[in-house]
């Protein structure tokens, strides 16, 4: 094994290289800028595309006509620069289009625009949100490759920690199951023929009459809710007796799992839930290790936002308490007092302490 | 085809000839599925899906091109035009046809979006894809309404003109002054070819036709951004008999967005200089 | 029907879809010999619809400009005069 120190931004776009990604534009904000920097640099070496769009919506709009062509294509920024694109993204899903969007957000706050989409209509993106570079190497060329499985864009959440932390890691290429042929690409080469296509996000086919919008909709409902049954994941530590599950994701459930195992060491029965997919969020899994608990504690850092899908996880059998909250820097990119062991200690400590259900 | 009650002196139009006579003009382009649309009567933009077609197939190029389609009335032809398309959002076409472009350098890479959608909506993308040079033709379907929604003022609006939203006539002071987007495209270096034409005429059908075989061979020779904007009737959208659809953009539309080339070649012309030349023909 | 003398002479002629004509009109100022006149009869749509009259050149204006694809355009190998340019009635 050859590991080789990288920043966060570099392994994104390698395990993206790896993964066979032809494709990207993107726009500069921080924390993303630095992976916008990466493919310019990567792509072109190994004939690809990388090109420096003029604002995120023609990034986004680029990115979805190199995707129409059948390549693998990415884009990314920050929330800010995502609220840009939502009609794009929105739209991108209803013609199944296998977009993989790299939103390095400014901490934890965009947990709700990544899950719930702030675009118009019904859609759903899959949420991968890495720990640390070695998940975030394998989990980019999932993206992808779950991407064009069920035609449908992937978010990789990440934040400013993952973005600019350097780790020694080698990006080793993931094997994954072959994939059906892209037949619904565009080339050109069935004009005339009465079989040309059409990729659209309206459910519009060649010859027809007019659109069946209730019968296209109905069928990505379907295709979303067995995203929904197949997708989750979640890696849980020490669970199984825990009194109190804490429940992170990201960055943050690096410390929030470095402190959990300290606490486990000194015998308090503490455990840690990490959803790695943000959505379909892992409800059976929490459910399950909640199940014995005193008490859920929810470390985020924002003013509540995943807890809420904690809560519709756990449906009131055990009460869950919020251990996260606003934490920010001066410029407001996302660092912030909360990321300190001794701070994510003492927060899952106090939750320890809280009265439990009388 | 039926024949209904033919007076006496009308030809049959019902039948082919049977011999003695060949085909110079077909009905229905090759590159289109079928002949039946729900445009509205006197719509400029069949005409002008007409000979953008046309054109594709006679450079032999309807197997390597690629249509981007923006959001309009045109839309509707989007299930029975048979080259490969992809469907952009308002505004957005000439970027997905980047992207399309420089995946497949080879195809032939074309938008189509009315004035709503270049114009206002997108114009920054147009003008964007245009400075980068990408190798790319943008066709502007212009008649200065959003004509989908029913006839309200867009950025190509005239001075005077009435719409949905300008009851009484677009005036400068109130409601701005109307974008010529050619004059816009043609002096970035980008920019290979643009030209404004119209099909409210045979004469301008023809010239039209011309005008995007120029900008599809720029794209060939990959001289750059290509640009065609055709002036369309919308008699809905302007309030007026379908009959008079061809005279009004003569006469409203045409003396601000003047016909012909805006660059070729590398020279350029502005539309002032169009209209001044137009004048000077006139006797 | 009789042939006479100096009957006008046809060059070409058009099939016309009358079924699928809206009525818009645009085919009779756009026809240089002036032999497109509007119907006084109504298609199963409820439109007006082009009548041909001796004289057409066979020069394709009136395609050029339809919006609704309803013109196929023929050039005959030599001219004919109206009475036979027709199909037996």
């Amino acid at each position: 094994m050859t590991r080789v120190l990288m920043e966060g931004s570099e392994v994104l776009a390698e395990a993206a290289l790896a993964a066979g990604c032809r494709f990207f534009a993107g726009y500069p904000m921080t924390p993303f800028t630095e992976v916008l920097e990466h493919f310019a640099r990567k792509l072109p070496e190994r004939g690809g595309v990388c090109i420096n769009a003029e604002s995120e919506l023609e990034a986004v709009g680029m990115a979805w006509g190199a995707l129409a062509t059948g390549a693998r294509a990415a884009t990314g920024s920050t929330g800010q620069g995502l609220s840009l694109m939502q009609e794009s993204l929105s739209e991108i899903t209803r013609a199944e289009l296998p977009l993989v969007v790299f939103h390095m957000a400014r901490g934890q706050y965009d947990y709700h625009q990544a899950t719930r989409g702030g675009g118009h209509g019904d859609y759903r993106h899959l949420v991968y949100a890495p720990v640390d570079l070695q998940e975030a190497s394998e989990l980019v060329q999932q993206a992808f490759d779950r991407a064009d499985r069920w035609r449908n864009p992937v978010t990789i959440y990440g934040d400013f920690l993952l973005a600019h932390t350097a780790e020694a890691i080698e990006v080793v290429p993931s094997p994954f199951p072959s994939l059906p042929a892209k037949n619904w690409a565009v080339d050109g080469s069935l004009g005339g023929s009465g079989r040309s296509r059409n990729v659209n996000s309206i459910g519009m086919e060649k010859g027809a009459k007019g659109i069946d919008p209730q019968a296209f909709w109905q069928r990505l409902q379907a295709k979303h809710e067995a995203m929904a049954a197949a997708e989750p994941l979640a890696e849980c530590v020490a669970t199984d007796d825990a009194e109190l599950v804490v429940v992170a994701f990201g960055s943050l459930a690096r410390f929030a799992r470095h402190a959990v195992r300290a606490l486990r060491a000194e015998g308090v029965a503490v455990g840690l839930v990490r959803p790695i997919t943000l959505w379909p969020f892992p409800s059976e899994v929490l459910a399950e290790a909640c199940a014995g608990a005193r008490r859920v504690a929810v470390l985020e850092q924002n003013g509540g936002q995943m807890i809420d899908d904690v809560r519709l996880a756990v449906l009131g059998t055990v009460p869950v308490t919020a251990i996260g909250g606003i934490s920010s820097d001066e410029a407001g990119f996302g660092l912030g007092d909360i990321f300190e062991p001794a701070s994510v200690r003492s927060r899952i400590a106090q939750a320890l302490d809280a009265p439990g259900p009388t | 085809m039926s024949e209904r009650s033919r007076p006496s002196d009308a030809l049959p139009t019902d039948v082919r000839p049977v011999e003695g006579a060949r085909r110079v003009g077909r009905m229905r382009p090759a590159l289109l599925l079928h002949e039946d649309h729900d445009l509205c009567p006197g719509c400029g933009e069949p005409v002008a899906i007409r000979v953008l077609l046309e054109a594709i197939e006679e450079l032999g190029a309807a197997q390597r091109a690629i249509g981007v389609i923006g959001i309009g009335c045109y839309t509707a032809f989007t299930s029975t035009m048979d080259i490969d398309l992809v469907q952009a959002l308002h505004g957005r076409a000439p970027s997905v046809a980047t992207g399309v472009k420089r995946m497949q350098p080879e195809n032939l890479v074309v938008t189509l979006q009315g004035d709503g959608d270049m114009v206002n909506e997108g114009l920054q993308e147009v003008i964007h894809t245009a400075a980068r040079g990408e190798n790319v033709t943008c066709v502007l379907l212009n008649n200065g309404v959003f004509g989908e929604t029913g006839g309200h003022m867009t950025s190509t609006t005239v001075i005077g003109q009435r719409t949905k939203n300008t009851l009484e006539g677009r005036e400068a002071a109130t409601h701005g002054h109307p974008i010529l987007i050619g004059d816009l495209l043609a002096p970035l270096g980008g920019t290979a070819y643009a030209a404004r034409g119209t099909v409210h005429d045979a004469h301008g059908v023809v010239q039209t036709k011309a005008m995007i075989k120029r900008a599809l061979t720029a794209q060939q020779q990959g001289l750059g951004f290509s640009f065609v904007e055709i002036l369309t009737m919308c008699p809905t959208g302007w309030f007026v008999p379908t009959a008079d659809g061809p005279g009004y953009l003569d006469d409203v539309l045409r003396p601000v967005h003047a016909t012909g080339e805006l660059k070729r070649d590398g020279r350029i012309l502005t539309t002032r200089e169009l209209l001044d030349a137009a004048r000077k023909q006139q006797p | 029907m009789t042939t006479e003398p100096n009957a006008p002479t046809s060059r070409g002629t058009v099939t016309i879809e009358i079924e699928r004509c809206k009525g818009c009109a645009l085919c009779i100022p756009a026809c240089p010999p002036a032999v497109l006149r509007m119907s006084e009869a109504h298609n199963g749509i409820g439109m007006p619809y082009p009548e041909l009259l001796p004289g057409c050149t066979g020069c394709g204006a009136c395609l050029l400009v339809c919006p609704d694809f309803c013109f196929e355009v023929w050039q005959y190998d030599a001219p004919l005069r109206h009475a036979e340019a027709g199909a037996p009635s």
